[in-house]
């Protein structure tokens, strides 16, 4: 499989008793960026650690760019670049003998990685702070170094483990902005680990939620309320407007639109009301509604959003 | 002046790096001077060859490394001078018997100051603590160790890349400050060493690089095993007191316990002085004195334990190098082989790790 940049199949650790990673099999395509999303301690870091082979497997196999990384971790990390939780540097080299010093590690020629050093701290907008020693380096600033570091290597695959941890939201907001600009620029494909909905939300194609070394579920983020809320996987907000005589009333159209097929549950409250559904019933609810003599302020579909998602699942795995 | 060359000097060093791998000598210095290499394809640096290349420019900007070496250097100079200014007498007094003027240079002294050999026998260990017992631990403190090793580099080339360029930096200081002792001495004296002294002490200034990358390596594996720095350094030097003062000690107790009585058959004294011999053989202090005796003074015959036969129809006189180096052979493989155990220690344990982050 050519087009699968991380291909999981069956993977499992143990420490111990504990299990860290259960029969975990996942893949993700090329271009692709997939969000792993999961509380803390679910085995998110471990999971990214054996992706990268600098973690014994105890079963299971790991495939990047097809290639094995518990048999060829070197290989692997040639093409993988990785931005740990909370990523250490050198702090008394400056931002560009950091990034020179990663690049001779990846025996890079001194000139063109002096060449891709300054381009990826441009990209990363860091020229300016390039011969500042990185102990003067603020926490953003450390980040963005950081995926100017990934960078340098051009890699295929680029896992983040949790990189927003401790910015503050604008901050976060620059910072996934420049990924997915990357990512969609050059074709590279994104792990991107966090406990962070919204941003995994904003920013991923796909997402796996990943409690207690199981993924829960995987797929794209409509998919996924989909599979959850499946009896009534849509909701209808709306407000009507009273005008001068309307043909029924509002009791009248409440017990209307609750006949309608496939709704399960209409509440009505103050010329408000929210439609739970199975389908998708926007038109036909809003011809009803001025058929019926009354305006119409605003209907509006309400997506579900990871929050939803995420404390659906949570909820389950309590009731386990 | 002096300070903005070294500054400079320095920066070159961290910064790029730009020395042509295989180009003449001439071309190297005109690339220095100019500051830019006109061939850079050619200069493939392996990541391997980074590493040290960071490690030893580390080692020699760091604050602890100036210090001790200051310290080294002064004390061996303070010796030597004391040794010169008055004791020129004890020099030239002491060598009726042999010929090795400048050999004792490095081991007598007039009394103020203790000799050359003794510092760096004490100071030494200390040194080479002080250069390893971060090594690992602080990587990981700082969180840089899984960023290097998310590189594609082999996880071993990290811990031989630190060995390696604390090997650099020792023979390096041992060795400036071995011929900073012959060069003030050749001033000082105006007799320059016969090949044979010079020999032997280049001979001894290798032998100590190999008992301080002893030390080296244990604190490597300090640093290997714990997470805190001080730990790491705190073990050491309290292996280093271990040895210099406890384990004497206990040796001592042990060896009372088997004191023969005036009386005693022959056999039972001969057994008493081997063991008195063998027990302080594991003490990798005393190892290395013995080889100092034997390389630095010639006319040591024999390390352990003689008896009168062995002893007779020799002749008194010194012993030509081949020899010498022969009598501390068991001694230098010993410390080799302890050295080599730690590493392999350290080795064992780093490979096996998991290294996450910071935690």
């Amino acid at each position: 499989m050519a087009d699968k940049s991380i291909d999981i199949v069956g993977l499992t650790k143990k420490y111990g008793e504990h299990v860290a990673v259960d029969n975990l099999t996942l893949s993700v395509e090329k271009g692709e960026i997939f969000g792993l999303l999961g509380p803390n301690g679910a085995g998110k870091s471990t999971t990214i650690l054996m992706v990268l082979g600098l973690t014994e497997i105890d079963s299971g196999s790991v495939k990047v760019c097809g290639i094995d990384s518990s048999r060829y971790p070197l290989e692997v990390k040639r093409k993988v670049g990785y931005l740990p939780e909370d990523v250490g540097f050198y702090t008394d080299y400056t931002g560009l003998q950091n990034l020179m010093y990663v690049a001779r590690l990846n025996n890079i020629p001194i000139e063109e990685a002096r060449k891709t050093a300054l381009e990826t701290l441009a990209e990363v907008g860091l020229e300016k702070a390039k011969d500042k020693k990185v102990a003067s380096y603020s926490r953003g600033m450390r980040q963005r170094l950081g995926l100017a570091d990934v960078l340098i290597k051009k890699p295929e695959v680029i896992i983040l483990d949790e990189p927003t941890l401790g910015l503050d939201p604008e901050g976060v907001k620059k910072f996934l902005q420049l990924i997915v600009d990357l990512s969609r620029k050059k074709g590279i494909t994104v792990l991107f680990s966090s406990h962070h909905l919204h941003q995994v939300q904003q920013l991923c194609d796909r997402v796996g939620i990943f409690v207690k070394g199981k993924l829960l579920a995987e797929g794209k983020i409509s998919s996924l309320a989909e599979q959850l809320f499946s009896k009534n996987a849509h909701t209808l907000e709306g407000i009507v407007a009273e005008t001068e005589k309307p043909s029924l009333s509002l009791k009248e159209l409440t017990q209307k639109m609750e006949q309608m097929e496939g709704v399960a549950q209409v509440e009505m409250r103050d010329k408000r009301f929210v439609i739970t559904s199975k389908k998708d019933i926007s038109v036909p609810i809003s011809r009803l509604v001025v058929n019926s003599g009354y305006g119409l302020h605003s209907l509006s579909k309400k997506e579900y959003g990871l929050d939803d998602i995420y404390h659906q699942y949570f909820q389950e795995e309590k009731q386990i | 002046m002096k300070s903005t060359l070294l500054k400079s000097g320095i920066d070159r060093l961290t910064t790029i790096i730009k020395i042509p791998s295989f180009n003449f000598p001439t071309n190297r210095f005109r690339s220095l001077r100019k500051g830019t290499v006109e061939n850079d394809r050619s200069l493939v640096l392996s990541p391997f060859k980074a590493m040290v290349q960071k490690e030893i420019t580390d080692h020699i900007t760091n604050w602890r490394f100036i210090i001790l070496f200051a310290i080294i250097a002064l004390a061996c100079l303070g010796t030597l001078f004391s040794t010169l200014s008055d004791g020129m007498k004890v020099l030239i007094n002491d060598n009726s018997e042999n010929n090795f003027f400048f050999l004792n240079l490095f081991t007598k002294s007039d009394g103020t100051l203790p000799p050359y050999f003794v510092f760096v026998g004490f100071l030494g260990p200390l040194f080479g603590i002080s250069l390893g017992f971060d090594a690992i631990s602080s990587e990981q403190n700082r969180g840089t160790l899984s960023r290097v090793l998310a590189q594609p580099v082999p996880r071993d080339s990290i811990l031989n890349a630190k060995f390696l360029a604390g090997i650099i930096v020792i023979s390096l200081m041992l060795f400036t400050l071995s011929f900073l002792v012959m060069g003030a001495g050749l001033i000082a004296i105006g007799i320059p060493p016969t090949a044979e002294e010079f020999m032997r002490i280049i001979v001894y200034t290798i032998l100590s690089i190999v008992y301080v990358s002893f030390w080296l390596n244990l604190s490597i594996l300090f640093s290997v095993r714990f997470r805190q720095p001080a730990t790491s350094a705190l073990l050491g030097i309290a292996v280093w007191l271990f040895f210099t003062i406890f384990y004497p000690m206990i040796a001592n107790l042990i060896i009372k316990g088997y004191e023969p009585s005036q009386y005693a058959t022959p056999r039972a004294i001969y057994f008493y002085q081997k063991l008195k011999f063998y027990l302080v053989q594991i003490m990798p202090n005393e190892l290395f004195d013995e080889i100092t005796s034997a390389i630095l003074v010639p006319s040591v015959r024999s390390l352990g334990p003689l008896t009168m036969e062995q002893m007779q129809g020799a002749i008194p006189g010194s012993l030509p190098l081949g020899q010498s180096i022969l009598l501390v052979w068991p001694q230098f493989t010993g410390l080799i082989a302890l050295t080599l155990l730690c590493f392999l220690l350290s080795y064992i344990l780093f490979m096996k790790r998991e290294i996450r982050s910071r935690g």
